[in-house]
């Protein structure tokens, strides 16, 4: 069935040109998080508003970031923004792309987590005479955390599979790499089984450590 | 007749049951006290096949229930049971919730059936609530509405798992009430209870479990005025109080 | 020296290509859909149900959410070119779309099926009623209701990617309308109308669950 040798000797050269695209998609995928948090930070406050401007601003963003493609919205600020004159690197459209992603599935999370949060803790924080900072600070926010953190994770490990839509605009991010390092040789699978793995393994690193993470920040 | 003989049971590593003699007469009101985790709820998921037995035997009017030739769906249509909470079928209607099992396991046509179910749901009072859907109704129409279904289909024997105790006080009442009615029709009754006093009452018989084994069983107003044993004695004194 | 290609611009006879691109779109999802549903519904059942399926899908569960999309389109193209039989691009995404759509909505199903309380079951099974018949009337309708807004996110996540599907050469309607700005140079009305479509499609149905929630909850 198979007419057709593994050749595993070239793969392993093109190996450090591999990482090197890991690292970017690393780095696109933390900031684009980072970025991304801060937007839904803003967002979902905006969101909560019954009416306003503000409101209608963050209702726009959060539901076309969901309702559309990433990679519609890559292709809106590569190629639109070209259109229109600005023409960015394809890294930085990404990162821009990624995190108006990011921060509209971010801003339903934390909308989500928000509404979990019955007044009444609030309310019951301030009758022991707690003042108001503090009851956000001791009070609603450490459960928000708690009940965001999970999907907020899972955000993460959507983020940076998402980044590899970066080669269809032609990023050496992993995926990009790949398809680079594998163009000479034509050795597609072998190339991408190897991608795919460091893949899985970012994905495990990134799951662990966040287990890890939320069982030392719970156990205070 | 339900006769358990030398009846062992553990969960994992847990043994919970350690070796149980117990005969159930036809008509009799059986109730079975105890502390949690004594045994007694298990013993009840035992009788009807719900849980394995380790070694032992467990017959329901000569039919071994934990013989592997044995049809379970056969032999459950003989035995209802009515749990703590958690009873009633959420998405359906009080009349549906009761025509369920008489349809798909006695083959009884929808309309036979849906008339079937009103007479039950009348016999426990919830006749002008037949449409309602569980969330509707309060704990103890819940409970009413489990006997009514478990009563459709026409058991031998009934088994109440502790339907009392997860209801507020005032609905406690209408269900005990049904239950007397039922014992005035014959029907034989094993109630796992911590209504001491519905037990000294309404039942027969008494078993006090200890940890997993039946330390005394006897006439019903014996057993809880004059506990014979040192433990059921404690075990009263602790609860009465 | 640089070499101009005229630019055609937007055409009438460019509606039919972007039709073509939307019927590849929605012929995907619909494919994914139903053998997505129906793979997760085996699989999310079986893992609930016994211990040896658990083990067994727990591998391809973990694999499936942690490979980008794209990769795995690539290599289950290659994989079945070097077999010796290349499949189209259809096949490829359906394969690969389904099996991803099986994974989630399993995770979904179990979910589902373990939110039923145990005593509905064994009041069911205590009526007499066998194991498929309880699975029919009292655990699945329940579970359903569990299960359905989750599943619903799900059918918009598939609609979205069926847009990667364009790395292994399938035409659906982003690729179409990224052919189409190559060629008439109208980048920002293309990709409008290409957005909206998506928008179109997605939002009302993210609405609907949405509302459909609120209403599942009061149940």
């Amino acid at each position: 069935m198979f007419g057709y040798t593994f050749y595993w000797s070239i793969v392993w050269e093109k190996v450090p040109e591999l990482l090197q695209g890991a690292k970017a998609t690393l780095e696109l995928t933390v900031i684009s998080m980072i970025i991304g948090t801060l937007i839904a930070l803003l967002l979902s406050l905006l969101r909560r508003q019954s009416s306003g401007i503000g409101m209608r601003f963050a209702a726009s963003w959060i539901e076309l970031a969901r309702n559309t493609p990433a990679l519609f919205q890559i292709y809106m600020i590569y190629f639109g923004l070209g259109a229109l004159g600005l023409h960015l690197s394809s890294y930085v459209a990404m990162l821009i792309a990624l995190s108006f992603n990011n921060a509209g599935f971010l801003a339903e999370i934390f909308r989500g987590g928000l509404q979990t949060i019955p007044k009444q803790q609030y309310i019951a924080a301030r009758s022991l005479g707690i003042g108001s900072f503090k009851a956000y600070t001791h009070v609603v926010f450490p459960q928000l955390f708690r009940v965001v953190y999970f999907p907020y994770i899972n955000q993460l490990n959507w983020a940076l599979l998402n980044s590899s839509l970066g080669m269809i605009i032609g990023l050496r991010e992993l995926t990009g790499a790949t398809q680079a390092a594998q163009s000479e040789s034509f050795r597609t699978f072998e190339f991408f089984i190897i991608a795919a793995v460091i893949y899985y393994a970012m994905s495990k690193i990134i799951q662990a450590g966040a287990r890890f993470s939320f069982w030392r920040l719970v156990r205070e | 007749m339900i006769e358990i003989k030398n009846v062992r049971k553990s969960y994992g590593e847990l043994e919970v049951i350690k070796g149980i003699n117990l005969t159930i007469k036809k008509g009799e009101v059986l109730c079975l006290i105890g502390g949690s985790g004594s045994g007694k709820s298990t013993l009840l998921q035992c009788i009807n096949g719900l849980e394995p037995i380790q070694s032992g035997e467990i017959i329901v009017d000569n039919t071994k229930v934990h013989d592997p030739k044995t049809d379970l769906n056969q032999l459950r249509q003989k035995l209802g049971i009515v749990f703590q909470q958690y009873n009633a079928f959420p998405h359906m209607t009080a009349l549906e919730n009761v025509a369920l099992a008489p349809r798909l396991v006695k083959k009884i046509p929808k309309r036979e059936a849906l008339e079937l179910a009103r007479q039950h749901l009348d016999y426990v009072g919830l006749g002008n609530r037949a449409d309602m859907r569980p969330a509707s109704l309060s704990g103890g129409q819940q409970q009413r509405l489990a006997i009514a279904r478990a009563l459709a289909m026409q058991p031998s024997y009934m088994l109440f798992d502790e339907v009392t105790s997860a209801l507020d006080p005032e609905l406690v009442g209408e269900v005990l009430d049904t239950i007397r009615k039922l014992k005035k029709t014959g029907m034989t009754l094993v109630m796992v209870t911590h209504d001491i006093s519905f037990a000294r009452e309404s039942a027969d018989r008494v078993a006090f479990f200890d940890n997993g084994l039946i330390c005394e069983l006897g006439d019903a107003r014996q057993v809880v005025n004059n506990p014979k044993e040192e433990r059921t004695k404690q075990f009263l004194q602790r609860v009465l109080n | 020296m640089q070499i101009q290609l005229p630019y055609s611009g937007l055409q009438w006879s460019d509606i039919p290509f972007l039709l073509t691109g939307i019927y590849h779109t929605l012929l995907l999802t619909v494919i994914t859909v139903v053998l997505g549903t129906l793979l997760g519904i085996f699989i999310g059942w079986a893992r609930e149900s016994s211990k040896y399926p658990r083990i067994m899908f727990g591998p391809l569960i973990d694999v499936v959410r942690s490979i980008p999309l794209i990769i795995q389109f690539i290599l289950v193209n290659s994989f079945f070119a070097m077999a010796g039989f290349p499949a189209s691009p259809l096949v490829i995404g359906g394969v690969v779309l389904s099996i991803y759509m099986g994974v989630l909505t399993s995770e979904l199903v179990r979910a589902g099926l373990r939110s039923v309380r145990p005593e509905l079951k064994k009041a069911s099974r205590s009526l007499g009623l066998t194991y498929w018949q309880e699975l029919f009337h009292v655990s699945g309708p329940l579970a359903f209701r569990a299960v359905f807004p989750g599943w619903v996110g799900t059918v918009i996540g598939v609609t979205k990617d069926t847009a990667l599907v364009s790395v292994v050469g399938y035409v659906e309607l982003l690729r179409a309308s990224q052919i189409l700005i190559n060629r008439s140079n109208e980048a920002l009305l293309v990709l409008a109308g290409t957005g909206l479509f998506y928008f179109i499609i997605c939002y009302p149905i993210s609405r609907y669950s949405r509302s459909l929630e609120k209403v599942l909850k009061h149940d």
